[in-house]
């Protein structure tokens, strides 16, 4: 994730010589020969917050690779492991102070199911990432690969593609998404495949969130796609002979990879907030699989007794779309001169 | 003016047949995938005694053994023409658009969805104007006050509010005003009809806690805006012509600034008259959306079905309007 900005994969190589920034922004004259890349790097450096929100982003990310031993070294490794000798025996809700807070258990114990809600909201993070994280990428490889067909050959195919989002768009989405996650229950098989259980659940959610989405990346690629066709560089590569294969790939792409990288960082946190929605509706993932959503969801039937038990999913999601969008703003200004 | 209203409601009707097709055969192949068989989808509609006879005859009655092409086309027949439906014990007719009876209670899904609807009106139209009024307000005084505290403040609460969900900020909200302080209710629905004031005061929490989020964007969408227009040229020119600051600003900024914001208002209002499902769920408010899961849940597809396409119909109307406002906002644009 932080590697992106100063990533200096082959395709960025072009940046210099095709795409001169204009002349009078400052960046132009700062220094000659510096990709855009290298310029959003040096800027996004001095940006605090967006560094403050990457560096919570990467530990995030760490927590989640890391669940099992972070959650050993406190000693709650197992996240479906009971402790109903700490539940108050009259109301099954937490005994104690704050949902149950102790040295044992750092952010208290869940009401009747008394697990420990540390371990389940470190395990969480896994299902939150994974999800929302592959979801952004399959939207973004559907609606790139669509939106700059769309864009760069323009007519007919243009007309076909644009009606094809405006069909997604006018889907009632969530409704949607949450029909198909209830009807996909516990197995199902596809081209002789049977998938079940939690892997099942996750890719479900997965096609279902990355599928529906892709028309929202689509057309601004589409958009920006059009806008680069009509350049001067483009016709260039055209009149010495490329083909649109190598037009699309060595000239419009890497002056795409911008806005695309800014998106996606935005696309995470939305995905977050859409996957623990499916969750929270209970079509997400099944218990016992820890879930930030599926926590709330519970949390909604005992916040009144226990107001601890809603407040800590939530604050993990809220800190974790917070980062997100805060260090997303952040790539977002340091990529657009205008902004400064 | 009149054949484009025309031409894009027809475009708007071609739209929702494709959607209620591809919605019926979703809901076809994907439990068939999974799984379900027309006996065991029947089955779940005969209650508990199981009969096979029973089964068999909910299977004929709702047309399982049908092929999914014969059972769409009598969908679509039913919304053109009506259709006449035995319950088993008597015939009765469904006038057209008839969207059929639901599976599981033989009630009309037209009737339900009536009486489910004000419920979602009330949500959404509320919390638009508030998203709204909050939304540009607030972009607008941080557009004005650019690298102030009061810019600040305004941008961080705003980002703040695009990451607190419905369902976090929802059951937060019933806490502290109607869990501690006890000056709103805590949840529920009272119609309009019955009583205006305890409608308004059920509406007030779940209007702050949909509208929040959305207001938020839309106020970090107008001061952008604000931002791009001031440095334009035409508003160089109306200043340079000496009219008034609140002039150049409310007439000639604000306007042009506003028409991305309209845009997004219209598919963020098409939605949530849809169903604001999770504020109907947080809330437990009666509204579409939520009758909608607990259907999708229990396999009642001709609600679902009715649902999916009252929702798809708010969104192409809600669509079709904010185009047509485009030319009130921003006279440059020239429908044809």
């Amino acid at each position: 994730m932080t590697t992106l900005p100063g990533d200096a994969s082959p395709l960025h190589d072009n940046f210099g010589e095709e795409e001169t920034p204009e002349p009078g922004t400052a960046a132009g004259k700062a220094i000659e020969g510096r990709s855009l890349t290298q310029i959003a790097w040096s800027r996004l450096k001095k940006d605090k917050v967006a560094i403050a929100a990457g560096g919570v982003v990467l530990f995030l990310i760490l927590l989640a690779i890391l669940a099992p031993l972070v959650t050993g070294i406190f000693g709650v490794g197992d996240p479906s492991k009971q402790y109903p000798d700490l539940l108050n025996p009259d109301s099954a809700m937490p005994a104690g102070a704050m949902g149950g807070i102790s040295g044992d258990h750092l952010l208290g114990i869940e009401p009747i199911g008394s697990r420990d809600v540390f371990s389940r909201i470190v395990f969480g993070s896994r299902v939150s990432l994974l999800i929302a994280t592959s979801a952004s990428l399959l939207s973004l490889l559907i609606g790139i690969v669509l939106g700059v067909t769309a864009g760069f050959f323009g007519g007919i195919v243009d007309m076909a593609i644009s009606r094809i989002m405006d069909v997604f768009l006018a889907f009632p989405l969530l409704l949607f998404a949450l029909a198909l996650a209830a009807i996909i229950s516990d197995k199902f098989t596809l081209l002789g495949l049977t998938m079940t259980g939690d892997f099942l659940h996750i890719s479900v959610l997965i096609f279902i969130i990355g599928f529906f989405g892709w028309p929202y990346a689509g057309r601004i690629v589409r958009g920006q796609t059009i806008a680069l066709r009509e350049r001067e560089f483009v016709d260039a590569a055209r009149v010495l002979g490329a083909r649109p294969g190598r037009i699309i790939r060595k000239e419009l792409m890497p002056n795409l990879i911008a806005p695309i990288l800014v998106y996606g960082t935005l696309l995470i946190p939305a995905n977050i907030l859409f996957e623990a929605a499916l969750s929270f509706l209970g079509v997400g993932i099944r218990p016992p699989t820890p879930s930030w959503g599926k926590m709330l969801n519970d949390a909604i039937n005992y916040f009144r007794a226990d107001p601890e038990y809603l407040i800590v999913p939530g604050l993990a999601i809220f800190i974790t779309v917070l980062a997100f969008n805060l260090f997303g703003d952040g790539l977002r200004d340091a990529f657009d001169p205008k902004a400064h | 003016m009149i054949n484009y209203i025309v031409r894009r409601l027809l475009a708007g009707v071609v739209l929702l047949f494709v959607i209620s097709l591809i919605t019926f055969f979703i809901f076809f192949v994907i439990p068939r995938l999974g799984g379900q068989t027309p006996e065991s989808l029947a089955s779940s509609f005969v209650g508990k005694t199981q009969d096979p006879k029973a089964i068999e005859g909910v299977m004929h009655r709702f047309g399982f053994d049908q092929s999914i092409w014969v059972q769409y086309g009598r969908y679509i027949k039913g919304v053109f023409f009506g259709y006449d439906f035995s319950n088993g014990a008597e015939q009765v007719h469904c006038f057209a658009p008839c969207l059929g009876f639901s599976y599981k209670n033989d009630i009309l899904v037209s009737h339900s969805i009536s009486e489910w609807l004000p419920v979602t009106l009330s949500i959404a139209l509320g919390a638009s104007v508030v998203w709204l009024l909050f939304g540009v307000t607030v972009g607008v005084i941080s557009a004005l006050r650019r690298g102030t505290w009061v810019d600040r403040a305004g941008m961080l609460t705003a980002l703040m509010g695009v990451s607190l969900p419905v369902y976090f900020i929802g059951p937060l909200l019933m806490i502290v005003f109607a869990n501690n302080w006890h000056l709103l209710p805590d949840s529920g629905y009272v119609p309009l009809t019955t009583d205006p004031y305890q409608w308004f005061m059920h509406l007030v929490l779940p209007w702050a806690a949909t509208a929040f989020g959305l207001a938020a964007l839309y106020a970090r969408l107008t001061r952008v805006g604000m931002l791009d227009t001031l440095n334009e040229d035409f508003i160089r020119t109306a200043r340079a012509k000496g009219l008034p600051e609140r002039t150049v600003i409310f007439k000639h900024a604000l306007r042009a600034a506003l028409t991305p914001i309209v845009t997004i208002f219209g598919m963020d209002l098409g939605f949530a008259l849809g169903g604001v499902v999770l504020t109907e769920y947080v809330f437990n408010l009666p509204g579409i959306g939520r009758e909608a899961v607990d259907a999708v849940n229990q396999s009642d597809l001709p609600v679902v079905m009715g649902v999916t396409i009252v929702a798809a119909a708010f969104i192409v109307l809600a669509n079709l309007v904010v185009d047509l406002l485009y030319g009130v906002v921003d006279p440059r644009v020239r429908l044809s």
